[in-house]
């Protein structure tokens, strides 16, 4: 088990107009992302969840405001933010390992260290010996762990994860958080994670921010299930939910 | 299951009765309205294929009509999947090259005989061209749609793992749109046989499709047959080789069992004896 050593980077919006042209989906919007910490971004469906993560990403550009990793601007996607989708986002003819190996091949990591360095993050995600396998030949909720694999395996100094349990079912998707919590430990990147659960935002961030007005809300710790029960958990909880009703 | 046992002698059946009602009608010369009196009977034709197997001439026709199907067919391979992913993902090159594809496609390719002994020096070239222009279109318009189809999150994930326009190109556009790149593929095969014979019949020298229209000139209706046959063979080995090309190239496609593989693209798991066994808590995602 290596422990990686990226560290993470300051992710930060001010201001920032978000959407395609013409048709703005965020107006305004401020957040802060830090090294080391996990942030959910919490929002009815709609509001602008993936636009935010696609804009963070690179892959859309701001229409305003400023969007930007430790003080420069974002313009274009970069190999250190690595993005996560919901599904199907592996490429079907690729084996498992070769689609934890394409990002290191980017990167021109020689052939043989590429592959040593997928399967012990196929490891980790606990995968060992699927490799070889097709994407289409397991489940889906192991197809959302190869994401994990292919995501981490370069190192990212920014994980950005577009509602990437969304499409599990609820077992799976608790292993699957649990499972994100600890590989993701130690390895100093920023997270941002986009999702329309609540208990899920609960359970993973540190900070909660609520779309569309920005506002962010601090968790506390320990990340525990049990601490649900308690009166500050449960308030936390509610606010959340109440952020999530449409006020029209 | 018990489909599949039967499918081989199915088939040979399907050939033999085709063939047997064939020598009936010929051998007693029927005549009610279509004609048989003058038809070749089966073994006529059996008989002359025989002769010709043992001509230099036919196997010179053979390799000239192999020759030119297969120089024609590559390079409209190369430029069907380069033009037609260039007009598809380049706005400039859609715009460039969209209007004047869009008025030659209507052109039949064999209505390009004149213009093709204007433009080439030998009849040779001639015959390529016309073939190549045939398969060029079904493979170019085929691989546009495949690669206008492809799945976004694909190219955002590359994109996102700092990947460039080369490796978007050759990691995700090339293997995503090759199931729809092999249908045209086929298409075109199957087009360009067509396009080879009849350039043939009309300017050719040697050739599977000219010797067919000598024999028809000189009344050697048997020769005529053994012509057809000949392209048909050749048309169904050629045919049968990009189909299994395709196949192994897509074996990472789902299949469903029970029925013939086909270039259509399949989500989701296959049978469930095949899927791994699930790890811990786990589901199979349907």
């Amino acid at each position: 088990m290596t422990t990686t050593t990226s560290r993470g980077v300051r992710l930060t919006l001010r201001g920032a107009v978000l959407g395609r042209a013409g048709a703005p989906v965020l107006e305004g919007i401020g957040l802060d992302a830090v090294p080391g910490e996990i942030l959910a971004v919490v929002g009815p469906s709609g509001c602008g969840k993936s636009t935010l993560l696609r804009t963070l990403a690179g892959l859309l550009p701001a229409l305003g405001g400023e969007v930007a990793q430790d003080g420069e601007a974002i313009t274009a996607p970069r190999a250190e933010r690595a993005l996560v989708f919901q599904d199907d986002a592996l490429l079907p003819w690729r084996t498992v390992r070769a689609n934890v190996e394409l990002p290191l091949a980017i990167r021109g990591v020689p052939r043989a260290e590429r592959r040593t360095r997928a399967e012990s993050w196929l490891a980790r995600v606990g995968l060992d010996g699927h490799g070889a396998k097709l994407p289409h030949r397991i489940s889906g909720g192991q197809r959302q762990r190869v994401q994990l694999a292919r995501a981490l395996a370069a190192e990212p100094r920014a994980v950005l994860m577009d509602e990437p349990f969304g499409a599990l079912d609820a077992q799976t998707r608790a292993g699957m958080q649990q499972l994100l919590v600890d590989v993701l430990h130690g390895t100093g990147a920023t997270v941002v994670f986009v999702t329309h659960d609540v208990d899920e935002a609960l359970f993973l961030g540190d900070r909660i921010a609520l779309l569309p007005t920005g506002r962010v809300l601090d968790v506390p710790r320990p990340r525990e299930r049990a601490a649900h029960a308690d009166p500050a958990t449960v308030a936390l909880r509610r606010e959340v939910l109440e952020s999530l009703t449409p006020a029209h | 299951m018990r489909a599949r046992r039967w499918s081989a002698p199915l088939r040979a059946l399907s050939l033999v009765a085709a063939l047997g009602i064939w020598q009936l009608l010929t051998s007693y010369d029927v005549n009610l309205w279509l004609r048989f009196e003058q038809f070749p009977t089966v073994t006529d034709v059996a008989r002359a294929f025989g002769d010709r197997l043992g001509s230099d001439t036919y196997w010179q026709d053979l390799t000239d009509s192999l020759t030119r199907i297969v120089t024609g067919f590559a390079l409209a391979a190369v430029l069907g999947i380069t033009v037609g992913t260039a007009v598809a993902r380049s706005r400039i090159a859609s715009d460039l090259l969209g209007p004047v594809l869009e008025v030659i496609r209507p052109v039949p390719a064999i209505a390009l005989v004149p213009v093709a002994i204007l433009l080439f020096p030998s009849n040779e070239q001639g015959i390529v061209f016309i073939t190549c222009t045939a398969a060029f279109f079904p493979v170019m318009v085929s691989t546009r749609h495949a690669v206008r189809a492809l799945t976004p999150v694909w190219e955002e994930a590359v994109l996102t793992m700092g990947g460039g326009r080369w490796r978007i190109l050759g990691s995700v556009v090339l293997p995503g749109a090759l199931p729809g790149i092999l249908g045209g593929l086929s298409v075109g095969i199957g087009v360009s046989w067509i396009c080879v014979i009849s350039a043939e019949m009309i300017s050719g020298e040697y050739g599977v499709g000219y010797r067919t229209w000598q024999d028809y000139t000189v009344v050697d209706y048997p020769g005529v047959f053994v012509g057809m046959a000949t392209i048909g063979l050749l048309g169904w080995i050629t045919s049968t080789a990009v189909e299994l090309l395709g196949r192994r190239l897509t074996r990472w496609l789902p299949r469903t069992e029970n029925r013939p593989p086909s270039p259509v693209r399949h989500r989701g798991p296959e049978s469930p004896a095949a899927e791994p066994a699930p790890l811990a808590k786990e589901r199979v995602h349907p």
